[in-house]
This record gives C-alpha cells, sequence and structure tokens, in this order.
C-alpha cells in the first residue's frame, strides 16, 4: 500500500514538473513581454533595462534554474504587472473561482448521477430517453454558447437574474448553472450506462434471487459496484475545480483564476501565469491520486492486484 | 387425483416471451417435496428460463404468462413484494457461474448475513455464528479466519459453495441448481454434486437441478424431465428413462455420451442443431433432426401424454422399449439409404 501511494506521488511529481517546464518555455518563446509591457513605441533603452530587471537577458537555461530553485523554496516569483507576489495574487482569486465550481460540482453530483441512474433502472421508458435527450444536449452545447443562451433569456428577457458581475450571490446563479450543465449530462450518460452494465451481472440476479427488496439490491448492490466508473469521471471535475472556469468567468466577467488567466497570457504576465498552471496541474494530480486511491477501497480486486 | 396438495411448486402452462418470440412453449411440471428433480437438455431449450420465470427473475422484457403455485398460492403475476417473500425464503437458486454471481464487492461474510437477517431475523453475533456453521456445513475450510474476504479470494469451487451456504441460509423449501458445476473442473464437479446430495438428505429440501450433464442428473435425482427448443418431450424416473429412453431426443443425448466400459464405438451425435426459437419447424420441434421422424411428425405436434408404466412422453413414433443399441444404427443407415 505503502509503495503504490509512494509510486503514484512520484509520478504526479514528475507530471507537475513536466507541465511546468512545458509551461516556462513556451511561454519564452511564444512572445515579449517586454514589448507587450511597454508597448511599441518605447526606446531599446528602456526595453533593454526591462529585460535586465526581470532577468530576461539571460538565457533560457539560467532563467529556467533559477526559476526551478525559487520554486522549491517556496517563492513563486513576482507579476510584472502588479509587482505583487505571484502566488499572492493567484491565490486571492482562487476563492471567487470555487465560490462557482463548488457549488456546479454539486449540482453535477446530486442532479448527474441520480438522473443516469433512474434512466437505467428504468431503461427504455419514457424518462430514460428524456435524460438521454437532456443529457446530450447539456454535454454537446458549449458553455459559451450555453451561457449568452442563458444570458438571453434570464437577464436580457426576463430580467430576473444579472448577467455579470460578483456582488452578491444571486450573481453566482447563472455562471454555475451554465458551468454544471455540461457536467451534468456527462454524469448522467456515464452512470446510465455503468449502471445498466452492472445491473445485468449475475450478481444483481443472485441478490434478487436471495430475495433482497429492490431498493436494498440497487443500494446495496449496483450503486457500489457502479461506483467505480462514476468515480472517474468525477475525479475528473473535482480535478477542473481551479481550472474549469475561465470560459464561464469571462462570459460572467467573474474575478477568479480563469479570468485572471486570459489577463495575465494577454500581458505575458509571466509569473502569474507560471503560477496559475502549476496550481492547476497540482489540483488535477491531486484529484488523479485520490481517484486512484478510491478505486482500491470501492473495489477490492484492484486493491490486490496493486499489492501485488 | 388430489396431487396438488402434494406437491411443492407445480407449473402450468408456463409461457414465457422475449420481444415477442416465444422460448418456451407452455410448460407443465410438478416438484413435490423433498424431491429430486432433474431438468435436462441442450443450451438454450428453456431449463434456466423456466425457473427464472417462476422466480420473476427474468428481466422486463420478457413477458410471462401460465400460473406457478407454490403450496397452492399463485405466484404468476403477482407483484415484485410476493416474489420478494417468496425467492431465498422458500426457493432459493443457484447459477451456473458462482464467481461472477457473488458481488465482488462485498465480503463473504456480509452477503451470507444479508440472507440470514433477511430471512430469519439474525444479526450481530448470532448471525456471524450461524454464518459459521453454513461455511462449516458447505465444505468451507478456515471459514473463521476466511469470513470477511472477497469472492475473488476464493475459487470457483469454493464460490459455489459460498453460493450454496448463502443459499442454505434462507432455509428454503426447494434449491433450484442452475448448472451448478458447469463451469467447473471435473474433480471439484463431483465434489459439488456430493455437497448436493449430502445436504438434501440432511435439511430434506427438494431439488431442481437442470443440467445438460446425465451422469450429474442421475447422480442427483430421481426423476427427469427432457426439454427440447422450449416443451417438455419426455419425463419419469431416472430409471425408466436411464434404460429405456423412449423419445429420440432421450435417446440421442445417452447416444452422444461416450462410454468407459463396453467396446469403443463411434459416438452417434445428433445431426442439425437447436432450431432458433423465430424459426420453430412445423410440427414437432425435434423433427428435423430426428432419426425416426415421419411425415406427421412434421406437420402435426405430439402432446405430452401419460403412457402406461407412468412416463410422460411426447412422440409420435418412440424408440420401441428395450431396442438395443445397435438398432438405432440400423435406422439410421435405413434412412440414408
Amino acid at each position: 500500500m505503502i509503495r503504490f501511494v509512494a509510486v503514484r506521488l512520484l509520478r504526479a511529481l514528475i507530471t507537475i514538473f513536466a507541465v511546468v517546464t512545458f509551461a516556462f518555455v513556451v511561454l519564452r518563446m511564444s512572445g515579449d513581454p517586454a514589448q507587450v509591457m511597454l508597448g511599441p513605441d518605447v526606446p531599446q533603452e528602456a526595453v533593454d533595462a526591462f529585460r535586465r530587471a526581470w532577468g530576461l537577458d539571460q538565457p533560457l537555461w539560467v532563467q529556467y534554474l533559477a526559476y526551478v530553485k525559487s520554486i522549491f523554496t517556496g517563492d513563486f516569483g513576482v507579476s510584472m504587472r502588479d509587482k505583487a507576489s505571484a502566488l499572492d495574487l493567484v491565490l486571492q482569486r482562487v476563492p471567487a473561482t470555487l465560490q462557482l465550481t463548488l457549488p456546479a460540482l454539486l449540482l453535477k453530483l446530486v442532479l448527474g448521477i441520480p438522473a443516469g441512474v433512474y434512466a437505467a433502472l428504468h431503461r427504455q421508458s419514457f424518462g430514460d430517453r428524456g435524460v438521454i435527450l437532456l443529457a446530450v444536449l447539456g454535454f454537446t452545447i458549449p458553455s459559451f454558447v450555453m451561457g449568452l443562451l442563458l444570458v438571453l433569456i434570464f437577464a436580457v428577457i426576463l430580467g430576473v437574474l444579472p448577467s455579470g458581475g460578483q456582488d452578491t450571490w444571486v450573481h453566482g446563479i447563472l455562471p454555475t448553472i451554465t458551468m454544471s450543465i455540461g457536467g451534468i449530462g456527462i454524469l448522467a450518460r456515464f452512470s446510465r450506462s455503468a449502471m445498466i452494465e452492472v445491473m445485468g451481472q449475475p450478481y444483481i440476479r443472485t441478490a434478487s434471487a436471495k430475495g433482497l427488496k429492490w431498493p436494498d439490491v440497487v443500494w446495496n448492490h449496483a450503486l457500489p459496484n457502479a461506483a467505480v466508473p462514476i468515480v472517474t469521471i468525477v475525479g475528473f471535475m473535482v480535478g477542473s475545480l481551479i481550472a474549469g472556469a475561465v470560459v464561464v468567468e469571462s462570459i460572467f466577467s467573474w474575478p477568479g483564476i480563469g479570468r485572471l488567466l486570459i489577463v495575465s497570457v494577454g500581458n505575458r504576465d509571466l509569473a502569474v501565469v507560471q503560477c496559475i498552471l502549476l496550481i492547476i496541474a497540482a489540483t488535477m494530480v491531486v484529484s488523479n491520486l485520490a481517484v486512484d486511491l478510491l478505486y482500491g477501497w470501492l473495489d477490492p480486486r484492484l486493491r490486490s492486484n496493486a499489492a501485488h | 387425483m388430489d396431487r396438488a396438495s402434494s406437491n411443492l411448486v407445480e407449473l402450468r402452462d408456463l409461457k414465457v416471451a422475449f420481444d415477442g418470440v416465444q422460448v418456451l412453449h407452455g410448460i407443465d411440471l410438478n416438484v413435490g417435496r423433498g424431491e429430486a428433480l432433474g431438468l435436462v437438455g441442450e443450451s438454450g431449450c428453456g431449463k434456466s428460463v423456466t425457473w427464472l420465470a417462476a422466480l420473476g427473475l427474468l428481466p422486463g422484457k420478457a413477458s410471462v404468462t401460465g400460473s406457478v403455485q407454490l403450496d397452492g398460492q399463485e405466484l404468476a403475476g403477482g407483484s415484485r413484494e410476493a416474489f420478494e417473500r417468496v425467492r431465498g425464503g422458500r426457493i432459493a437458486m443457484i447459477f451456473q457461474d458462482p464467481s461472477s454471481s457473488l458481488n465482488p464487492v462485498l465480503r463473504i461474510g456480509r452477503q451470507i448475513v444479508e440472507a440470514l437477517s433477511l430471512h430469519r431475523g439474525l444479526r450481530g453475533d448470532p448471525a456471524r455464528r450461524e454464518a459459521l456453521r453454513l461455511l462449516d456445513m458447505v465444505g468451507i475450510p478456515d471459514a473463521r479466519r476466511r469470513f470477511d474476504l472477497y469472492p475473488h479470494e476464493f475459487s470457483g469451487g469454493q464460490c459455489q459453495r459460498l453460493m450454496i451456504a448463502m443459499a442454505l441460509a434462507g432455509e428454503p423449501d426447494l434449491l433450484i441448481a442452475d448448472e451448478p458445476t458447469t463451469a467447473l473442473d471435473a474433480t471439484i464437479q463431483a465434489q459439488i454434486l456430493d455437497l448436493l446430495i449430502q445436504l438434501r438428505a440432511e435439511t430434506g429440501m427438494a431439488t431442481v437441478f437442470i443440467s445438460h450433464d446425465l451422469g450429474a442428473v442421475s447422480q442427483v435425482c430421481e426423476r427427469v424431465c427432457v426439454m427440447y427448443a422450449g416443451r417438455i418431450v419426455e419425463e419419469g424416473t431416472v430409471a425408466q428413462l436411464f434404460s429405456e429412453p423412449r423419445h429420440p431426443y432421450t435417446r440421442g443425448l445417452f447416444d452422444a455420451i461416450p462410454r468407459i466400459d463396453g467396446p469403443r464405438n463411434r459416438l452417434i451425435p445428433i445431426p442439425g442443431t437447436v432450431p432458433n426459437p423465430k424459426h420453430l419447424p412445423e410440427g414437432c420441434s425435434f423433427s428435423p433432426r430426428c432419426f425416426r421422424a415421419v411425415e406427421a411428425c412434421r406437420s402435426e405436434r405430439p402432446a405430452l401424454e401419460t403412457s402406461a408404466d407412468g412416463r410422460q412422453l411426447a412422440c409420435f413414433r418412440p424408440v420401441p422399449p428395450s431396442e438395443p443399441v445397435e438398432a438405432r444404427t440400423r435406422v439410421t443407415e435405413d434412412m440414408l439409404q
């Protein structure tokens, strides 16, 4: 077990390291922060001074080594724009993003999974077809279209909900719904197929043949088996708690990580972008790790495979 | 004629159709108290479907008609709750593939205790003690230590023993064993058969043994029903059917068994394959494969009738009694000429 976790942790660290390196190199090759920050008409001396000040005149590998070294000391650099700690800037935005992504995740779970399970248990029924139709609509309509559609209906035509901003919790309603619809559809589809697969297994027939009440068959025998594939998808959703709001935050002018990322990329604010990517990679990797551990807890067969 | 009262289960004109395709064409079958009945036939002939239908275990797309009476009480067409009261407690069932018939994510102890609390109201320590006793009874060594293991930590034969322990938990009046040894090694098969025989002797529960293995059936059962394409074609005591199979299909099943004793003869397979239930042949369903079929067999269907010796038979031209094996070969040669 300890070996299993240690191997996964090491793999997780390598993944994060790869992401960080990739971001570092690509960002520096895809545009010059000095040009973007200072504008097109500044004299060459000013540009050189800016580069010297931020260490951009050094060879790439020197910059990279310095960057990696500073990361290990907990220093994530300084924003070129705000001259403040990049980490502080990013962490300030985290609560705003979580205000959207956590309720959205909750909506996905409480609507998506029950809808899928219901559909699986009432296969070929009217309700099943309804769930499939809505689920397909939900995850095929892109969030920028869905967001604008909801703004059109609820803000422009009905005038009942605000179209942007972060002043009250009411402002969070439309972005949260926009963000959750796709996930609800995906979870409903996955839960449905997972459940259909499990309900056809011989052990479900055994549970029925034993005389168990139907709800007990579903709760105690079917759902724990269907949980493994569902947890995979949920793990992915948890991993995107930080990164999943880029488009929606932009549509609804929500001051979260996603907006900060877009603005910082535009400004070539290297330290901030790197810091955000690092945090996104870390959440994704941590949630994958959690899913791997959960697998073992949910399915004893995987547990003994991992032990060998 | 009041045989009804002595029978535990009576099936009358039980029919099953999947998506409009009839797979069971009216089964009439009695199971007496404490009796061991064998149900024999090729795969897909409706042996398992009969009992899954009787217990309401078929998927929703199956349409079931006819009567299923347990102690004179009608089950067919009943509510889900009515079936749930019977399953496990009155009639238990074990299945062909024991390894996948146990829930892979639940500890085996819990799966047995679940049945005990359901049917006998046992919980906590008493339930655990009783479960251990059952595990002991079905021959799981070191049950105390293995109580909290998962099904994948047991072999196929042991999983079938676990299934049997779980079935016994409800102290059923009838155990349906649906090809319980088909997925197991020959040596393990014999052990499981012995276990079934021994448990029946100890508990007095009736057994329906579904199998395509005639040898196994003859060990476990007193009476045998031979099914073909969704119908019973011959029924009688083990002695009757084994000494004098009258239906050509039953005869064919025997001829296809290799013999250890006697001269080395070529096995005589039954030609052709089981008909597709969507396109059953007219007349007797077995007629296209039958070495004794005549014109009438292809246009009319013989009814299941009781003959003088008490056996039931559905055939216009049954194999004559005491016809030696060689005669069969001669008949085939006649047909070829």
